[in-house]
Formats: structure tokens, sequence, C-alpha cells
């Protein structure tokens, strides 16, 4: 750990966000809005980093988690108009526990029917709030009555905040002993479970970990779009720009993850003049960058570290 | 068997079985491990030793049996259960965490099975350059392992092990892989922990390499025990010598010289491969003549397999390998296959959900429907239980029925050079018998060569023109089958 103040990615990190802290000041509401989302994106990304890059368990749902935290919050506000940070809060409960629900029987499936379970679990939610659209909102989405501040300054933030500390969080855990133990269990389990560590308990702990940031950021995503729609927190479109986040920024580096939404939210952004081609245009350089560069962004810069 | 009566044991096994399905992989196994012994488990591949190390460890739950530790039950516990109750596994492959240093992937063995472990003190860092100093690694480490050599990569396994100070020390197959200085180092380190009062059981495949090492040893077969003793005792036991090298082998090998062929078909010219940093094959050179029968010797791990994947393409290679003139090289597997060199592999690779028949059609797809018919005639007449099992699912054939429409399907290829790759492996005595006749037949009538590659010894001599014996990614002895025994036979005991 005391390591890891004298190391350049802490230095480097530190200045990064001491920077994008004072992009308020001077530039337009609207790069701060984008910025505001890609934030709340990068702590998706990193949630899911700890399940697939450190538990070694591919989570095809990501936007199940998040999905739950989103529309729990969002449906405590609309209903009973209970306030915003209590339904934050009870949003990233929800999350949590929807996310053990899920996990208790899905680790104990093997390999790529992990990943599925996961992928069902999203189209069963997708398909619920439809379904129930009086409570949800359905196809239209779901109006919020609240919001935790109008000024985009304070919203971004925000955001920036949270990232942060969830950045110290989720990265100090996967450097911490614990992460280790996860690391070892994703990597070779056999071997895990005969050095004397639970492997059930150690991914479902990762599981939990993940669900709470992922409810969270989902929670306060609806409260800065004054809407949650299954277009936006839901579909699982939405899940695979997480992953894809992820895998671009580089997998088992908890930032990287953060890096890559960043990129993918604002080169999105970026190239809108290009019109339908934007879409294609990212999606190309993600494909090129998972082809070539399997490590992204931060894993290549870490492992060529590695060797020297 | 000569220890003094007071000396308690740590760990009893009694009756341990375990099934997979059908197969009785382990039968009725029992063992005693006293602390400070070191005791082998020794068995040729597909023996079940190492499923019994596994169901010992937890790793396979037991079908049946009692592993008793220090008085207590463990059958059918976790892995992780077991280990925390005083037991560390030495793997045979290890995946290191690459992107921590050698002492961090120490401290990971040490860490409390907990989820509030959030900052290692210091304490466990002590230990773990302790242990780390203990086997060897204190030079190396704080380097990461991408960079180090096998040799240290095994010492991490090592350390690993013994880092909770387990009382019982299960290691797989100790010097797979090692050069043979390196076999004495890891001999001494492995005799440390006897002598500090740790039980050792040790899984290999042959006495001969662990002899040196081990106070007991424990031979199986087919999952069940053959016979319990000291080494020198086991290695001449009747039946241990029948398993190992056969009973008196009857050879008729024709010789090298009555092939026609002045330039033989296939040439494999000083080939070495490697895995990452193991080398699994070093300079291996071995010919073959149009029609001649060769067999290439060697115990698991030796090379034969991977030998025969270079020669079907699947491998990158140093050295040549020539077919009648011209070199395989850059060809690729397919068309190698397609021009004649067919290979039978070990795992068999049966596409397990279509039917026997449909198994066949694919191997002769390339006939045309008359060549294919006639070739399918003549199989069924080679092994008769194909055509009565035509239409039954290929995984619900018994092994040695498998084994066979592997055979057949590679032979339906019409192949000019089979490679057939441990075809005994795991198959009852009279299975053998089977396939032995089925070769023979093939020698007498056909025109093919075949590359057997086999560590029953009994099987491939029999049917051998020629033998070469590879052991440690080298070739070590060439010749006659008839003088293997007195010149190379001591290896495979």
């Amino acid at each position: 750990m005391a390591d890891f103040f004298k190391s350049r990615l802490f230095w480097i990190s530190l200045i990064v966000v001491v920077i994008a802290s004072t992009l308020p000041l001077y530039v337009s509401g609207y790069i701060l809005g984008l910025l505001t989302v890609a934030y709340y994106f990068g702590v998706f990304a990193m949630a899911w980093d700890l399940l697939f890059g450190f538990a070694g368990e591919v989570n095809f749902g990501p936007t199940f988690l998040i999905g739950v935290g989103a529309y729990t919050a969002g449906i405590l506000n609309n209903e009973y108009g209970w306030s915003v940070y209590l339904c934050i809060v009870l949003g990233a409960l929800a999350a949590v526990i929807a996310g053990f629900v899920l996990a208790l029987p899905a680790l104990r499936v093997r390999g790529p029917y992990f990943g599925l379970t996961t992928l069902v679990a999203v189209l069963i939610l997708q398909n619920f709030i439809v379904v129930f659209a009086e409570l949800t909102g359905g196809e239209i989405g779901l109006t919020i009555p609240d919001v935790i501040t109008i000024n985009a300054g304070v919203n971004y933030w925000i955001a920036l905040g949270f990232m942060t500390i969830s950045a110290i969080i989720l990265y100090g855990l996967s450097q911490s002993p614990v992460g280790l133990v996860l690391q070892a269990s994703g990597q070779d389990p056999v071997q895990a479970g005969a050095l004397g560590f639970n492997i059930v308990k150690h991914k479902l702990a990762a599981f939990v970990v993940s669900a709470f940031f992922s409810g969270l950021s989902g929670a306060l995503l609806v409260f800065y779009f004054g809407t949650a729609s299954v277009g936006t927190v839901v579909d699982v479109a939405v899940g695979v720009n997480v992953i894809v986040a992820a895998v671009l920024g580089g997998r088992r580096t908890v930032l990287g993850a953060a890096l890559g939404a960043i990129f993918l939210i604002v080169a999105g952004e970026f190239l809108r003049p290009t019109g339908e081609l934007a879409t294609f245009i990212v999606s190309a350089v993600a494909l090129l960058v998972v082809l070539f560069f399997p490590g992204g962004f931060l894993g290549a810069a870490l492992s060529r570290e590695a060797r020297s | 068997m000569d220890a003094p009566l007071n000396t308690t044991h740590v760990l009893q096994v009694r009756g341990l079985t375990k099934r997979f399905g059908g197969l009785t992989a382990v039968k009725n196994l029992s063992l005693d491990l006293r602390p400070g012994e070191i005791f082998g488990l020794i068995g040729p591949n597909g023996s079940g030793k190492s499923t019994a190390m596994k169901a010992i460890m937890g790793i396979e739950r037991p079908s049946e049996g009692e592993v008793v530790f220090e008085g207590e039950n463990l059958a059918g516990l976790p892995a992780h259960k077991i280990a925390r109750k005083g037991f560390g596994m030495v793997f045979q492959h290890s995946r290191p965490l690459n992107r921590q240093t050698v002492l961090e992937n120490i401290m990971v063995a040490l860490l409390p099975d907990s989820l509030f472990m959030l900052f290692a003190d210091k304490a466990l860092t002590d230990r773990a350059k302790w242990i780390a100093e203990r086997v060897g690694l204190a030079e190396v480490m704080d380097r990461r392992p991408p960079t180090l050599p096998f040799a240290d990569l095994r010492r991490l396994e090592l350390a690993k092990a013994i880092a909770r100070d387990p009382k019982v020390v299960l290691v797989d197959e100790p010097f797979a892989g090692l050069t043979l200085a390196e076999v004495g180092t890891f001999s001494e380190l492995i005799r440390s922990f006897r002598d500090e009062g740790r039980a050792v059981l040790l899984v290999d495949h042959n006495v001969k390499s662990v002899a040196a090492l081990v106070d007991r040893v424990l031979a199986m077969y087919l999952g069940e025990e053959i016979v319990t003793g000291r080494a020198d005792d086991v290695m001449r036991n009747e039946t241990v010598r029948r398993v190992y090298l056969g009973g008196a082998i009857e050879t008729s090998a024709r010789p090298e010289t009555s092939f026609e062929d002045s330039v033989p078909l296939l040439q494999v010219e000083n080939v070495s491969v490697h895995y990452g940093k193991a080398q699994a094959l070093e300079n291996v050179s071995i010919h073959i003549h149009q029609g001649e029968f060769v067999s290439i010797v060697g115990l698991n791990g030796a090379g034969k397999t991977t030998l025969f994947n270079t020669i079907s393409g699947l491998l990158p290679y140093n050295g040549e390998i020539v077919r009648a003139g011209e070199k395989l090289r850059g060809m690729t597997p397919a068309r190698i296959a397609r021009s004649g060199i067919v290979q039978c592999p070990e795992s068999r690779e049966l596409f397990g959900e279509m039917s026997v028949r449909e198994n066949l059609d694919l191997g002769g797809q390339h006939l045309s429907d008359q060549d294919k018919d006639a070739q399918m005639a003549w199989l069924f007449e080679l092994f008769p239980i194909l055509k009565e099992r035509q239409n039954q699912m290929a995984q619900t054939l018994s092994g040695g029925e498998q084994q066979m429409l592997a055979i057949g399907r590679a032979l339906m290829m019409k192949p000019k050079i089979l490679i057939l790759d441990e075809p005994t492996l795991g198959l009852a005595p009279v299975i053998l018998e089977q396939l032995s006749k089925a070769l023979e037949k093939l020698r007498q009538t056909t025109p093919i060569t075949l590359l057997l590659g086999e560590q029953n010894v009994t099987f491939a001599l029999p049917h051998a023109d020629r033998v070469y014996v590879l052991e440690h990614a080298r070739i070590v002895w060439e010749g006659d089958p008839g003088r293997f025994a007195e010149e190379a036979g001591t290896g495979y005991l």
C-alpha cells in the first residue's frame, strides 16, 4: 500500500483528478453534462472489472445491477416522495440484494453458464419493467419528481467525487489481501481451494461489492437525468457498452475501466457530427483494441512494467 | 513396515473409492502416512493415482471411504476446509499471479480465509520472506513470475504448499519438466520437509524416479493397489514387473534392413519444441521406413504426444520433418492429415453425441461412396464390435470400444502413416488383447506404416520392428525390441 503513494500511477491519477475538478470553472455546461454521465459510466465499468478482472467471472448483465439500483431509487421517490438521498441508499441496497440472490445460485454453475444466467437476468428485469408499466413507467420511462440539483457544475462535482471515491475503494480492494485471494480464485480455482480459500465466498463478496457500486451509480444517474428508462440503464446494449469500456481500458486494472468509459462516451459525442457513423467508428476502435491489444489501454502499460 | 510401533499415523486412508459415472477410477484404496515419512503413490498413466490424491485433498469428492487425519474423518469436506486442517498440495502446473512479485505470491498462500483482511501485517511479510529463503527463492523474491526460469516457478509452488506449515504435503509429479541437476535440488527440498516432521505423499509414474527419495511405495494399476512396501521390494514384485515391463515378451521384429526404401518414409531431424520455458523436445531425431512399425516408449511427460503433435503440424518447432523428400514445415495440420499422416490422439476426440457410424463416416468423408463402403466393410472385419454398435452414440461406448472407434475413424482416412498415441490408456487387459490382434492384422495384411506411442511396454514391444525410448524430451535409446528389457527396461519400473 505504502508503495502505491510513491508510484507513478498515484501521482498521475492525483493530477488528473485535480485538473478535472477545475473544469467547471472554464468549460461549457454541455461538456460538463457529458462528463457527468461518463463518470457514472466509469463506476459501472470499474465495478464490472472487479468481477471479470479479479474474480474471473464474466457478468454479461451489468445492467441488471445498475437497473435494479436505478429503478428502485426512482420508483421509491416517485411513489412515496422519500428524500433523494434515502432513495439512493435504498437503490444501492436493492442492487446488493438482487446481486446476492442472482449470484448465489449462478456461481454454482461453471464457465459460460454464469454469464448466461446474468444475461437472462437482464432480460427478465427488462420485461418486468415493460409489463408493470404503471409502477415503472414502462417503455416510455419513469419521470422522477426530484433531482439532486440542477446546477451543472455541482452535478459534475458530485459525479467526479463519487467516481474518485469509488475508484479509491475498488482499486484499494483489488490490491488488498482480499483482492489477491480473489485474483488467485479467478485464475486457478482448484489451486486456490487447495490453499485453503473458500472460492464461492470470495466471489460472492466480489459480486456484492460490484452490485453495490453499480446500484449506487445507477441511482445517482437517475437523479441526475430526472428520468429512468430501459434504454439508458437496463438495455443489453448499455451493458455491452460497460463491458467494452472495461475491456478497452484494461482488464484487471480497475482504473483503466474508468478511462475506457470516459473515452467511449466522449468519443461517441465528438463523433456525433458523423451521424449514424459515430457508433460504428467507436465500435470499430473498440474491436481493434480488443483484437490487437487485449490488455487494453492501462493493461498494456502495466504489463510492460511487470516484464521490465 | 519396520518403523517403531509407537509412531502414530497422521493420515489414514481407508477404502477410498472414486467413481466417475460408470468408471471406477480408484477402487478401495488404503494407505497410512506417518509424520516424517515420504510415501510414493506410483502407477502408470490412467491408474488412478492422481485421482486418489485429489480425493484425499477434497478436490474430487470421494465416492466411498475415509480420509482420517489425526483421528478425524475429512472425506467429503471441500478442499479449502481440508487445506486449513493442515494439508498442502504442490501442483504440477502453476498459474502464479503475474502482476505480483514472488514474495506477494507466497503471501497469498499465508492469508486467512477472511473477507476483512484489507491490510497485510508485517509478520506475514516476514514469514513469506523466510519461506522464500527456505525454498531458494531469496534472490528473486522481488521479481515477477513471468521473468523466472521454470525451476523457480516450481519452487514457488513448493513455497505456497508449505506456507501454512501443513502436516501433510501432497506433491503431484515432483520432477516433471526439471533437468537432472534440478531433480537433485528438489529431492533435497522434499527430504527437508520430511526432516521437519511432515508427512509427504508423492505421486509419480514409476518407482525408479522416486526410489531414492521415498520411504515406502504403493504401486497401483487400474485404480487398485498392487503392493505396498519399500521401493526395492516393490520393484522386485512380480505383478509390478508385469504391469510395467510385461512378462516374457514375445517380439516379432523385422530387421530394419528388410525394408526396401533406402531413404526412410518419414524423417524427424533434430526437432526441438518449447512450451513457454519448459523444453518438451530436445533435438529429437527418428525415422520410419515404409511399412515399418515403430514404437516410441516413454513415461507420461516424456514428450511423446508433443512429438506426434509436432509431426501432425500442430506445434511450432526447430529442426525439420521430412516425408518422402518433402519438408512438412509450413503445411497446415489439415493438409498433413489429408496427405496420409493421420494421428489418433490419446484423448480420442470422438464426437460423443454422434453415432458410431457417423463418426466413421466423418473419417471417410473424402472417399468416394464405393471406396467408403469397401473401407467400412474391411474395418468392421477388423473390429466386429463396431458393426454391432453402429447406431449407438459414441459416448455410450465402453473405454475399449471408444478406443477401437477412434482407431477405426483414423483408418477410414486410409492413412499411409498411422500415429497411435497411448491407445492402451486406462484399458483392461482383455481389451488390450483385442487391440493387439487388430494391430497384428494391420501389420500382416496392409502396407500401412505405424508410429505407436506407449508407456505400456508390454503392449508396445510385440508390435514393434524398432523401438525408441523418449525420456525427459530426448531420445535416449534406439534398438530392437528384443534387446529393450536388458538395455533400457530398468528405467520402466
